[in-house]
């Protein structure tokens, strides 16, 4: 306190100094105040959000996840990850509006719904955010102003495994849909009941295994014309696989399922399976968390879409698929 | 109820002591009202679904099956209602539960009983704690076990997650071959019989030309036992007793003597403990755990409590009435699909004929206990 005072009641101490000097000194402090500003912004990392509708317990997001993480600590670059906990676009949109307004270095989505997420996405372009659309939406990323689609179609996916049955002799299909209402799902349905020339059906059913299992066994015993069967991933695949066990019918239908998992694989590679369609999803994670670094660092983008499937896995090259899978890349 | 107090009124004249009929007993028994439902629920699907296999003897396994799973839920959950709670974590504990035992026994290759073992351990200390919370704080356990919904279900992704960078652990189907443990969660019993009545004809083929029954699944066998567990531990024990009490009024239960706290506390501990034994059968059948096991089934397994007469305010209920519950839930889960209808209309469906059957309890029950 009693140091203040005389500081306090010196009048002489600014005038000493004078006008111009004080001046610069001032103007130096602000430009070395802004300079620091500027390389801490600078050193700061790259940040991107990627939004994906799969719910973190789906395995097949869990692998995307993994390509984005792999790429992130490849690049010395900051992913986050989210996702709605359950299938829900609103709260998807939600999601994507607090993204955008933190302002990511760029932002990676799988458009499920461009109605519901259009919006948001346009929002984000306006604003000078790249956008990449992954997984879902192929047709209509462009147009709500993304600079790339990286996935696969999920209605040529559907029809190119309907093609395949009746190319080994199918002659009516059904198609497991564990979630009816999600477009992309929706869409594998509609294209493998196509590759039927519409000789097969869709039978929906809940996602709990047992009520899975016990309605296909249900429906199978009412529709005896059945003899190919398409789930839509490991929720649907695996208890379509344990009724054909149960009922010792692995080799009367011809079986097939979208996405991998190490009992999938097993199966395949045991011949209880005819085939798995991979989407090579782990690609949807990894490239466009490269394409958006090279865009950041050097103003490159692929010019066209990026396709990362549809890939056939059967018996002959299950064997080094497993492996993949095991280690969550496949 | 078997009430030995004794009262100061002469017997005569004490309306709990007079004899009733035994046919106007069963009528007012909270359970009547889901039995006609369920009565109502098989009459429409025979005209429904008749001559499409619904009522062989596979197509009965095949619906009984889903209702059993359900049941043993509904069963633990109806005596937490009467009790006067809800276990809103229920679902939750189903996923959590199932990882529980997965990851122990892949990734880190313990033996499988050990692993189940340690599931129920843990099942036992969520329930006690889910408990405990509620009884201390007085908070409502619909508040507190749906934080715990959340921080179940969001434990079973991490930690699944963080040990396998998956969300779905299979390979379990080797290992529960060479357990001691597995075959009482897993499989089929009375295969013998069954395999003897399949060579003497009497069992139609399935889909594939194959006898269409093997054996009756063990959830069923699950269910069965719980629910006669259940209905003597309500109808002639005092621990029984004390559950109706504490659902009925909590302040005059504690005035009595009945130790609240515990009840309501060994009440949490069975449901997580049913949600542990549903996580076993469903692990065991499919030979893998999924973090998404058991989505909604804590409002599936209120929704059968209900339907079998239970009062969702506590203190009336029974867990006869659960098994019916579950009954019509999983037979009208089922009966869609024998009746040609397209599955887009499933939920309408589901939702149509559980109300109906609901409505239609609630009237019988109704016109049962007018009738005096």
């Amino acid at each position: 306190m009693y140091k203040v005072e005389p500081l306090a009641t010196s009048p002489n101490s600014h005038r000493r100094m004078p006008r111009l000097r004080r001046a610069i000194a001032s103007l130096t402090t602000a430009l070395l105040a802004v300079s620091v500003a500027n390389a801490a912004w600078a050193a700061e990392t790259e940040r991107y959000v990627m939004i994906t509708h799969g719910q973190n317990s789906d395995p097949f997001w869990s692998v995307v996840k993994r390509g984005a993480d792999d790429a992130a600590e490849e690049l010395g670059v900051e992913v986050e990850y989210r996702a709605p906990s359950t299938f829900d676009m609103a709260k998807m949109a939600q999601l994507l509006d607090a993204a955008v307004a933190s302002k990511p270095d760029g932002l990676i989505i799988s458009l499920t719904d461009a109605d519901a997420l259009g919006k948001g996405i346009k929002n984000a372009v306006d604003q000078q955010i790249p956008v990449i659309t992954i997984n879902s939406g192929g047709d209509k990323s462009k147009e709500v102003g993304a600079q790339l689609h990286i996935g696969q179609s999920e209605y040529e996916a559907g029809r190119g495994a309907a093609e395949r049955m009746v190319e080994s002799g199918a002659k009516h299909g059904l198609c497991i849909n564990q979630e009816q209402g999600n477009v992309g799902l929706d869409a594998r349905c509609a294209g493998f009941i196509k590759g039927f020339d519409g000789s097969a059906s869709e039978l929906a059913t809940s996602t709990d295994p047992t009520e899975i299992k016990n309605s296909l066994v249900a429906y199978l015993n009412q529709h005896s014309e059945v003899d190919a069967i398409l789930a839509l991933g490991p929720l649907g695949s695996e208890p379509m696989l344990k009724a054909m066990q149960e009922a010792g019918a692995t080799q009367k239908f011809q079986l097939g399922t979208f996405d991998l998992s190490p009992d999938i694989l097993a199966a395949i590679q045991s011949g209880e399976m005819n085939f798995a369609i991979d989407q090579q999803q782990y690609l949807q994670g990894y490239l466009p968390v490269v394409f958006m670094h090279q865009y950041h660092i050097h103003g490159l983008m692929p010019a066209g879409d990026v396709a990362t499937g549809p890939g056939f896995v059967t018996a002959e090259n299950a064997g080094q698929v497993i492996e993949l899978s095991e280690q969550g890349i496949r | 109820m078997t009430d030995h107090t004794i009262s100061a009124v002469p017997a005569a004249d004490d309306e709990r002591l007079r004899r009733v009929h035994p046919l106007k007993a069963a009528l007012k028994r909270p359970e009547f009202g889901a039995i006609a439902g369920t009565i109502l629920v098989f009459a429409f699907f025979s005209v429904a679904a008749s001559g499409t296999g619904m009522f062989s003897l596979a197509g009965i396994l095949n619906f009984l099956e889903v209702s059993a799973q359900l049941g043993i839920l509904a069963i633990a959950a109806s005596l937490l209602m009467i009790g006067g709670e809800f276990d809103l974590s229920l679902g939750s504990m189903i996923g959590f539960a199932g990882i529980l035992i997965a990851i122990p026994a892949v990734q880190y290759g313990w033996p499988l009983w050990l692993a189940i073992t340690f599931a129920f351990a843990c099942a036992v200390l969520i329930g006690w704690i889910n408990g405990y919370l509620v009884m201390r704080t007085g908070l409502p356990s619909f508040i507190v076990t749906l934080g715990f919904l959340f921080i179940l279900r969001g434990l079973a992704i991490g930690l699944t997650r963080l040990t396998t960078g998956r969300t779905q652990v299979s390979g379990l189907q080797e290992i529960a071959d060479h357990d001691w443990l597995a075959p009482f969660f897993s499989g089929e019993v009375f295969t013998g019989l069954f395999s003897w009545m399949a060579a003497q004809g009497w069992i139609a083929t399935n889909f594939a030309g194959n006898p269409s029954v093997t054996g009756v699944p063990v959830s069923i066998v699950w269910w069965i036992v719980l629910a006669a567990a259940a209905t003597w531990l309500l109808l002639y024990t005092r621990f029984g007793n004390w559950i109706f009490a504490c659902g009925g009024d909590v302040n005059a239960a504690r005035n009595v003597g009945v130790p609240v706290m515990k009840v309501k506390i060994l009440l949490f501990i069975f449901t997580a403990v049913a949600a542990t034994i549903f996580a076993c059968l469903q692990v065991m059948d499919t030979g893998s755990a999924d973090t998404t096991r058991g989505l909604l089934k804590e409002l599936e397994a209120i929704i059968a409590v209900v339907i079998g007469g239970a009062l969702l305010t506590g203190g009336y209920g029974s867990a006869v009435g659960a098994v019916f519950g579950a009954l019509i839930f999983g037979t009208v889960q089922m009966g869609i699909f024998y009746t040609g209808v397209n599955t887009d209309w499933f939920k309408v469906f589901l939702g149509a004929m559980l109300l109906i059957a609901v409505l239609f309890n609630n009237y019988v029950r109704k016109k049962a206990l007018e009738a005096k």
